[in-house]
């Protein structure tokens, strides 16, 4: 249970993909207009991802090397025409803003990227919960940046509007430009955030030496 | 289709929808092998050689394979398949009979599979029911804008390295904020109706 606690924190704080990482950034600028869209493209690629981590970690031990990227490519495009399908069939409006961004989960990088890097390595167990951290954390990244955008580019959260008709929205940030600025501006602010948890963390580390000097100064 | 059409069409690809500022299409090769004009422009050449054939290929794979079977729901699976064989194929052909070019693309073509700019310029053609030759029009023009994207943001982050961000800014954070210029720039393209 704490692992799996660590593995989520993991996943959506401290090495989250598209925040820390930097990956899959093509989805993160596309589909981040509006909050629903955000939440419907990374849920959407949170499933994909639990199940590609899945079976990539079940047959782990039967695909050769040599063709293992291809072999991962078949497995995910495999769930991703899957999550298509359900969606065009059970969420159709989402299904139709999304457009040919679902059949782009393929193509993710954050999804080849866990495939590669931790379900080949791992149990099929662990490696579901990584596919679910890393989902939440690609999901999470996307809210945020889509809150901002919808907020100040359309003047609404999740289409409910919030100041009133007197309001005139910066469309810039609906707009493709404001997608690269917002998200330059959010991943700016956690690298302000690590910075100052390193230094932070420099300082204490630094006080601790000085004060083991001090007493050994003492003890002479 | 006649020829106008068919230059209309990429010069819309290639400004007016370009792949980058307008689509985010392939954003990850963009942002990642975009630091100096040179490895900019190889990137660019192999995308477009890519995108060019795979536009044949797929077009071909779904007109003459799943259409006729009634297997549309497979092409995504299809054509990523498509593509990476493709890749596969162009690198070995390369090495063997082009040296030259291969010493040059090489080294991109692996990263190629997974631009999802050459996934999405295949369904796209599908999507718009193009013929044979305005689906490779179609693949050639998007990748001819993204090697302009591309080349042009290579020169941008080129005199960046001579300023001194905010400590919280520098590198990604900074290169998305150029981009987003960029793109403002590019929006001006957008109001062209074709």
């Amino acid at each position: 249970m704490k692992k799996l606690l660590r593995q989520l924190k993991e996943g959506i704080l401290d090495n989250n993909p598209t925040l820390v990482q930097l990956l899959g950034m093509c989805p993160t600028l596309a589909t981040t207009t509006s909050v629903k869209n955000a939440v419907g493209m990374g849920l959407a690629a949170t499933a994909v991802l639990i199940f590609s981590n899945l079976f990539v970690s079940l047959l782990r031990k039967f695909i050769p090397k040599q063709v293992r990227i291809a072999a991962y490519i078949v497995i995910i495009s495999g769930f991703v025409t899957m999550v298509e399908l359900l969606m065009k069939a059970f969420l159709f409006s989402l299904y139709e803003s999304l457009g040919i961004f679902i059949p782009l989960i393929v193509v993710n990088c954050i999804i080849l990227a866990r495939a590669e890097a931790f379900a080949s390595k791992n149990k099929p167990l662990p490696s579901a919960i990584d596919g679910l951290a890393m989902g939440l954390g690609f999901t999470f990244a996307l809210l945020l940046v889509a809150t901002v955008r919808e907020i100040i580019g359309n003047g609404s959260f999740l289409g409910v509007s919030l100041f009133g008709d007197g309001y005139a929205p910066a469309l810039l940030l609906v707009m493709p430009a404001g997608a690269f600025l917002t998200l330059g501006f959010v991943i700016a602010a956690v690298q302000k955030i690590r910075n100052v948890k390193e230094d932070q963390a420099r300082v204490e580390k630094l006080s601790v030496v000085e004060a083991k000097e001090a007493k050994k100064e003492e003890t002479v | 289709m006649s020829f106008t059409d068919i230059l209309l069409l990429m010069f819309g690809a290639i400004l007016v929808e370009n792949f980058i500022f307008a689509k985010f299409y392939g954003c990850c090769p963009f942002l990642g092998v975009s630091d100096k004009p040179d490895t900019a422009l190889g990137m660019g050449m192999a995308v477009t050689f890519v995108m060019t054939l795979s536009g044949a290929a797929t077009w071909a794979v779904y007109h003459f394979l799943l259409e006729p079977f009634g297997l549309e729901y497979l092409k995504t699976v299809a054509f990523i398949l498509v593509i990476a064989a493709l890749v596969q194929f162009i690198e070995m052909f390369l090495r063997k009979f082009i040296p030259a070019l291969y010493a040059s693309l090489g080294i991109y073509l692996p990263l190629i599979t997974t631009n999802c700019a050459v996934l999405s310029a295949a369904l796209l053609a599908i999507q718009n029911e193009y013929s044979f030759i305005a689906a490779v029009s179609f693949g050639f023009a998007s990748a001819l804008g993204f090697t302009l994207a591309i080349v042009v943001f290579a020169g941008v982050r080129g005199k960046m390295e001579f300023s001194e961000p905010p400590r919280a800014f520098q590198g990604f954070p900074i290169t998305l904020i150029a981009a987003g210029l960029l793109a403002m720039a590019f929006a001006g393209f957008a109001g062209i109706k074709l």
